[in-house]
């Protein structure tokens, strides 16, 4: 089988890659930053090391395609398409954020790209994502429901729930691991009895595979692949992407549970100068192109961070806004 | 108009708000070849077939996500919860994602969902077949609460609901199924969600009942000159006409069957403080369970408000 990227996509979709990858990662240390300075508060789960999964996995879905994750989506709204400046405004609850303000950096939702949501409370998207599936089925729709969720989920009954209902009912299901194998701090072996999550549909009669989650283009073969089976055959599937995250849990989490030569290890694999060695190897691009690119991302990033900063804060009268339906609303006008 | 009990009342409202809206869809445990433990679904799955009649796995966290899932995009599942006893593992579908979409996505999700679930003592069931947890619900912003009082409340007010943009907890008094039997209307029958109803007027004491206490309250007070409120909605709640009513008799009884710290009744009780204190001759009496689990057979008679309570407070009251 040839390997090479142009054997595999063509050079365009290979540097948007590089440059989604790249845009994700300035984001987030961005968001870290903003995190330091008290312009972003909560909690802040970064992405930082994860990118070649959000980067591959949305390229080998179908922009219709339902997506759902957990509270570590900022990339993945991004990569799907919001503005990272709309996205930016949110996590520093402005009135111009993608929920104006008032989801934050848990909770982004954006009906217009399908993406369904993150979701705070760990598992408590599996069931949300097979219901899609079956609206989706229901209203003879050819569009899958793709869930993200990382290793800790595993454990949650809405689990084992949703992959039960997912097959039994035959829904087009796309489950994506992201196993960067610790939930908070404590690692996949010491909270699961058996760690191979893939190996777990098996209860499920559901079909699954493990791929690198360090490498773009094997999770965007993998993905595209598995999303293709889905829609075709109607049922559910899993892919259990093995990646890292370079920090903590969230910002407050030193995280003095890995060893520095453990993430050190992990950081030689960073899927970003691994795929832009592996450009510049094959001739698809230049050190200055990539230089180029990851001069423009720097830019947006500094773009949505002044577009956050010098956003209104919500009216205060928007506190009890959006609790139940204003009387005779139509309810999801977006809705086709 | 044909007597329906409220079984049928409600099977009637599911049948026609399906046949109106193909949108409509039910789901839970044994609600299709079973027809519901208490058969509320009968002959739904032979009318609508397998695809909107839905026996699920015995997974209530499931049941209410993926009913979640539906409702985003589109559909109106409406959820059976065979006991309220069982609603306790979908706590967080209900209160963590439900409750909270439209707010979280600032008003372009909403979750048009309805979940039924029987409610409340007296069908001689121990604790978790019984319960009436009503408050919980009440607690949570975003989730409305509906308790009908009898078959033609509950056809209405379930058509309301299902036709409602927000998420619906439709309590159905177990002990009401089969109880009586009045005039339901056939067809495009709604009684508004937020609206009270006063079933007695009178002038010396306001009573506020729901659920299967409403027909206990009104049979305890057939020699007072009160006057009687149906609450139907506890959430959104209909203070004004509470408020109208005490202003009017100065005196409140409130009678709920679940434990009286937290009760619904004590909201009920700040809220007429708050509001009405110049209008009150007395204080705000709650007749209500105790404190317990609800206990089996014998003992629930001596659990549930019954009207000797109930005359008791009245009178005590009447004595201000």
């Amino acid at each position: 089988m040839d390997t090479r990227l142009r054997a595999i996509l063509p050079d365009q979709q290979l540097l948007k890659f590089y440059e989604q990858m790249t845009l994700c990662r300035e984001f987030e240390e961005s968001c870290a930053e903003q995190y330091t300075k008290g312009h972003i508060t909560g909690f802040l789960h970064l992405y930082s090391g994860q990118e070649a999964v959000a980067v591959g996995a949305t390229a080998g879905l179908h922009p219709d395609d339902y997506i759902l994750s957990a509270y570590r989506e900022h990339p993945q709204a991004i990569v799907r398409g919001a503005d990272p400046k709309v996205v930016m405004a949110e996590l520093f609850g402005k009135a111009t954020g993608l929920c104006k303000g008032k989801g934050g950096s848990m909770h982004l939702f954006e009906p217009e790209l399908a993406f369904m949501g993150g979701y705070a409370i760990v598992g408590g998207q599996f069931p949300i994502a097979v219901g899609l599936a079956f609206a989706s089925k229901y209203r003879r729709e050819d569009r899958i429901s793709v869930c993200f969720f990382g290793d800790g989920a595993v454990n949650q009954g809405n689990f084992h729930e949703g992959l039960n209902w997912a097959r039994l009912w035959e829904l087009p299901v796309l489950f994506i691991c992201e196993n960067n194998f610790y939930g908070i701090g404590t690692e996949v072996r010491r909270s699961s009895a058996l760690a191979d999550i893939h190996k777990r549909t098996c209860g499920y009669d559901i079909p699954s595979e493990k791929v690198d989650g360090m490498d773009v283009i094997a999770v965007y073969q993998a993905v595209k692949h598995a999303a293709e089976w889905v829609s075709g055959h109607g049922r559910p599937y899993l892919i259990e992407a093995v990646t890292y995250r370079f920090r903590g849990h969230s910002m407050s989490d030193p995280g003095r549970y890995r060893s520095p030569a453990e993430v050190e290890l992990w950081k030689e694999r960073d899927p970003i100068p691994n795929f832009a060695r592996r450009l510049i190897d094959e001739g698809i691009a230049t050190e200055d192109t990539l230089a180029c690119m990851r001069a423009k991302a720097a830019v947006l990033v500094e773009e949505a961070v002044k577009f956050a900063e010098e956003s209104p804060w919500p009216e205060d009268d928007e506190v009890c806004n959006d609790v139940y339906a204003p009387v005779g609303e139509e309810v999801c006008p977006w809705l086709k | 108009m044909p007597a329906r009990n409220m079984v049928q009342a409600l099977n009637l409202a599911l049948r026609e708000e399906m046949e109106r809206d193909d949108r409509v869809v039910v789901l839970g445990e044994d609600v299709g070849k079973d027809g519901g433990v208490f058969r509320i679904t009968d002959g739904l799955l032979e009318r609508f077939g397998e695809e909107r009649v839905m026996d699920t796995p015995l997974a209530e966290s499931a049941i209410v996500g993926t009913a979640i899932g539906m409702s985003l995009y589109g559909l109106r599942p409406v959820a059976e919860i065979q006991f309220m006893g069982f609603i306790y593992p979908a706590f967080d579908q209900i209160f963590s994602h439900a409750a909270r979409m439209r707010n979280r996505s600032r008003g372009r999700f909403s979750c048009p969902l309805v979940i039924r679930t029987p409610y409340g003592a007296g069908i001689k069931a121990p604790e978790l077949h019984e319960e009436s947890t009503e408050a919980f619900f009440c607690h949570m912003p975003g989730i409305k609460v509906v308790v009908p009082s009898g078959p033609s409340m509950a056809k209405g007010l379930l058509a309301s609901a299902i036709r409602d943009p927000d998420p619906v907890v439709f309590l159905e008094p177990t002990r009401l199924y089969r109880l009586v039997k009045e005039e339901v209307p056939d067809g495009d029958y709604t009684i508004p969600i937020g609206q009270a109803r006063v079933v007695r007027e009178g002038s010396a004491i306001t009573a506020i009942a729901w659920g299967s206490m409403l027909e206990r309250t009104v049979r305890a007070l057939e020699d007072f000159d009160a006057e009687i409120i149906d609450l139907l909605t506890l959430s959104p709640f209909d203070s004004e006409t509470i408020l109208r009513s005490v202003d009017k008799t100065g005196r409140v009884v409130i009678v709920h069957e679940a434990p009286r710290t937290c009760g619904f009744g004590a909201e009920l009780a700040a809220t007429i403080a708050e509001e009405a204190i110049l209008s009150l001759r007395g204080p705000v009496l709650r007749v209500t369970g105790p404190d317990v689990p609800v206990p089996l057979a014998k003992l629930v008679d001596h659990y549930l408000p019954g009207a000797a309570r109930i005359r008791a407070a009245v009178e005590e009251l009447l004595r201000y």
